[in-house]
């Protein structure tokens, strides 16, 4: 029972995980790109929804949708001021990385100054009751994490399988050229991309504020590279291997607190990490892009 | 000249994907000789000289460096046997100089740099570094570099870099020297310039296998012939016989 | 002749210059890694729990290098064919890997880090690491290792063509690295003399990363100059207080838009 109670965590600690790596999957394909920033993205998510509750007394869902559209729009933002430019001069491999850790840590700085670096409180969104399900108790607040996220990978899914613009989005990650040939315009494709991707990542944030009861301006380091590691594992590009590999690392990560040590947790995830690296570096599942390299 | 092989080439074969790129390709190049390898664009010259200098594995088939097979071992590993190479495309180091390029060409050959050396270097006691350089001399001066040693190679003519391509690849004291077409991009009077530091090559005891369209060098120069088209040998012999082959007609005007 | 403030300021930029070179190496050889804070922490605790044994302080920092060096190239051997971005990603998950090991080592303090080492460096002797390493960065193009390291950052194909054995050349690029950052590691440990896993993690890495970059990555005085500009540069912008950083950030986008070939660009910005 007990088991299946930190499996239970371990699925929704890692949809928040997916969500976030879904939207670095969909830049990577789309621009070949690393966006460590990403994180922070999901920092500032955190804080619009926090926000929304403690200052407009705004229900979970209302927060939700705070910081998916604030996230948005700092995504094109983003998009506009630290990545086109650079596209416009050269082609060069490190420097929108070196733009992405930048801005990355402009979040951070800016945040730390607004809020303070220490963890702010979230205030709890859900009465905490349990709720039976066959055998397993789980909470509210865990019930409505967990369906949030499915539901919005259910979405990715079927905007990325079935509208004219997730088409769009795959066939730009397949290859920008061959897009452009076929009469889409790139450049609206990555700026759509990035809207939807940091809403997502806004979304997770919100979320894991809810999960925790609590948030700060840090939490995005840790998550800029795990992000990295999911999209490893799933598959650098391949948004069914964001959903499987956040899942897979939330579960490792819950497990191992749970039945080894809090130090350990990090440990059998990068474990993970090199091995798959080693054995399979295309990842679970080749998504487009990395069938390339 | 001795009838030794220096290099046979056995039955070997290359696909990629569905395409036959090398079909049951056998050769064999003689030692101190001058050995021209000819065919219609796309017969396979090239991929034929990155199966001998270890760049592309072939599917099948042997390859032998004075009676020893050789297959399968690394492009470094073959450079250190004996057989060095240049490029159809020329692939000098942009970031060193002229002479630091053909140095690269005899770092198979030298001792190590003492530690001495390394930290003493500055007051001019290199022994290692000195005799590269001066190996370095010694190949630009026999493809006739006239020009600048201490500048990037980016900054020198087409045919001046081919000579520098050249003269790294005989830095390494190789036995057998590959050359992907060395003239191209030459007029005549360079050309000719080619072909007498080529037999100079071949007066020094090597071998030359060498990639070539220009026909009126090939059949001046070569002691040897070969004719590839669409991967497979159609003939090969000495010039005059390869010359009047009907096969090697047909390959060349099919293809007019 | 400093005062201490003055003196700890320079010995941090001293540290940093390693951690700098140690990224330049590799990438000099075409490797670019994200994780010397890994290199770094091994060979922080290697010297610090070396020291703490009476082993003389010259040796426990040689010992840190060795060691770091020795991990690096076992765990870049299997790597190294890995290419661009996930050899990238790979440093990454090592850099990781090692902060996690730390945090469990118990007989290294676990978590709670490493404290009462010994104050053995001055600033005579960052200063005395930097200039010797420094030194043989910038003579070793005179070595063949140092042009075969070029030319296999430059075209692998034709290196390997002129004998040029790859692994072995990636290797000693990565190893070196990897040595450099566990000689800065042994010289923060016994500078701050309170180390812990945290201080090691990828915020450490992408800094040294971003040195190089800043600098520009075509001679050795590059990372030197990258170092400078993000140690000395707050306290120039003092003024700023809070926002410090956050100017810096601002001028890691700019450098990335505008001079993504480095401050001090030694040769036009080439591909990874």
């Amino acid at each position: 029972m007990v088991f299946l109670q930190q499996l239970i965590n371990g699925v929704m600690l890692g949809s928040t995980y997916a969500l976030v790596a879904i939207g670095y999957s969909l830049i990577f394909g789309v621009l070949r790109l690393l966006h460590f920033a990403h994180g922070e993205v999901f920092m500032v998510g955190a804080f619009i929804g926090l926000g929304a509750v403690v200052y407009l007394h705004a229900g979970p869902l209302v927060a939700l949708l705070c910081a998916a559209v604030g996230c948005a729009v700092l995504g094109i933002v983003i998009e506009f001021v630290a990545f086109r430019p650079i596209r416009r001069r050269n082609g060069s491999l490190l420097a929108p990385i070196v733009s992405s850790l930048g801005v990355g840590l402009l979040l951070q700085e800016v945040a730390t100054n607004l809020f303070g670096a220490e963890q702010t409180r979230f205030p709890p969104q859900f009465e905490g009751e349990m709720i039976r399900l066959g055998g397993l108790f789980v909470t509210s607040t865990q019930l409505f994490i967990l369906g949030t996220s499915f539901v919005l990978m259910l979405a990715v899914h079927l905007f990325v399988s079935y509208t004219k613009y997730g088409m769009a989005m795959r066939a730009s990650a397949e290859s920008t050229d061959v897009a452009r040939l076929l009469g889409i315009n790139v450049d609206t494709v990555i700026v759509l991309t990035f809207a939807f991707a940091s809403a997502l990542g806004g979304i997770a944030g919100v979320l894991v504020g809810f999960a925790f009861s609590a948030i700060s301006p840090f939490m995005g380091v840790s998550m800029s590279v795990k992000g990295v590691a999911i999209m490893l594992i799933g598959g650098l590009g391949s948004i069914y291997g964001a959903m499987v590999g956040g899942l897979i690392l939330g579960i490792v990560e819950v497990m191992t607190v749970g039945y080894l040590a809090s130090s350990y947790r990090d440990a059998f995830s990068f474990a993970l990490l090199i091995i798959m690296l080693l054995v399979r570096p295309q990842g679970l599942f080749s998504g487009a892009s990395a069938a390339k390299r | 000249m001795s009838d030794v092989p220096l290099l046979g080439v056995v039955g070997i074969g290359v696909t990629y994907g569905g395409y036959v790129a090398l079909d049951d390709v056998s050769c064999r190049v003689v030692e101190n000789s001058i050995h021209a390898l000819i065919g219609p664009n796309g017969a396979g010259k090239t991929t034929l000289f990155n199966v001998i200098s270890g760049l592309v594995k072939p599917e099948s088939g042997s390859l032998q460096f004075r009676e020893r097979r050789y297959t399968g071992l690394r492009p470094d590993q073959i450079l250190v046997m004996g057989i060095a190479r240049n490029f159809q495309q020329v692939r000098l180091f942009p970031v060193l100089s002229v002479i630091e390029n053909v140095m690269v060409g005899c770092h198979s050959r030298l001792p190590r740099t003492s530690f001495r050396d390394f930290v003493l270097g500055p007051l001019g006691r290199d022994k290692v570094d000195r005799l590269a350089r001066q190996r370095a001399a010694e190949m630009l001066d026999l493809v006739e570099y006239r020009g600048d040693t201490k500048a990037p190679p980016s900054q020198m003519t087409l045919v001046d870099q081919r000579r520098i391509e050249i003269a790294r690849a005989l830095a390494s004291d190789p036995q057998l020297l590959l050359l992907d077409e060395p003239a191209a991009g030459m007029n005549p009077a360079e050309a000719s310039q080619l072909s007498e530091i080529i037999r100079k090559i071949r007066g020094l005891g090597r071998t030359v296998l060498l990639v070539e369209h220009n026909t009126r060098m090939v059949f001046s120069l070569a002691d040897e012939v070969t004719v590839l088209s669409a991967g497979k040998i159609i003939a090969s012999g000495p010039p005059s016989a390869v010359k009047s082959d009907s096969a090697v007609v047909t390959a060349y005007l099919g293809n007019v | 002749m400093f005062n201490s403030y003055t003196e700890s300021l320079a010995v941090f930029f001293g540290i940093n210059v390693l951690m700098a070179f140690s990224v330049y190496l590799p990438s000099s050889a075409g490797l670019i890694s994200l994780g010397q804070g890994g290199f770094m922490a091994i060979g922080a605790y290697t010297s610090a729990l070396l020291t703490a044994k009476d082993v003389p302080f010259a040796m426990a920092l040689a010992a840190g290098a060795v060691v770091a060096a020795l991990i690096g190239v076992l765990v870049a051997a299997p790597a190294i064919r890995i290419r661009g971005i996930y050899l990238i990603i790979a440093t990454l998950g090592f850099g990781e890997i090692v902060r996690v090991l730390f945090i469990n080592l118990e007989f290294a303090g676990g978590a709670s880090g490493l404290s009462g080492i010994r104050p053995l460096t001055t600033l005579w002797y960052v200063v005395g690491v930097c200039f010797f390493v420094g030194l043989c960065l910038w003579r070793l193009r005179t070595l063949t290792l140092g042009r075969a390291i070029l030319a296999v950052h430059e075209d692998e194909t034709a290196a390997e063509a002129m004998g040029i054995k790859l692994l072995q050349t990636k290797l000693i690029a990565f190893g070196g690295g990897a040595a450099i950052a566990g000689l800065a590691g042994g010289l923060f440990a016994h500078y701050a003399l309170f180390i812990d896993p945290e201080q090691f993690g990828f915020s450490r890495s992408a800094e040294a990363f971003l040195f190089v970059v800043l600098g520009g990555s075509g001679n050795p005085f590059g990372p030197i100059i990258g170092a400078a500009i993000v140690t000395l540069l707050p306290e120039v912008l003092r003024f700023l207080q809070d926002w410090r950083m956050s100017f810096f950030a601002v001028l890691l986008i700019g450098c990335a838009i505008w001079r993504p070939g480095g401050l001090v660009a030694a040769r036009p910005p080439s591909r990874l």
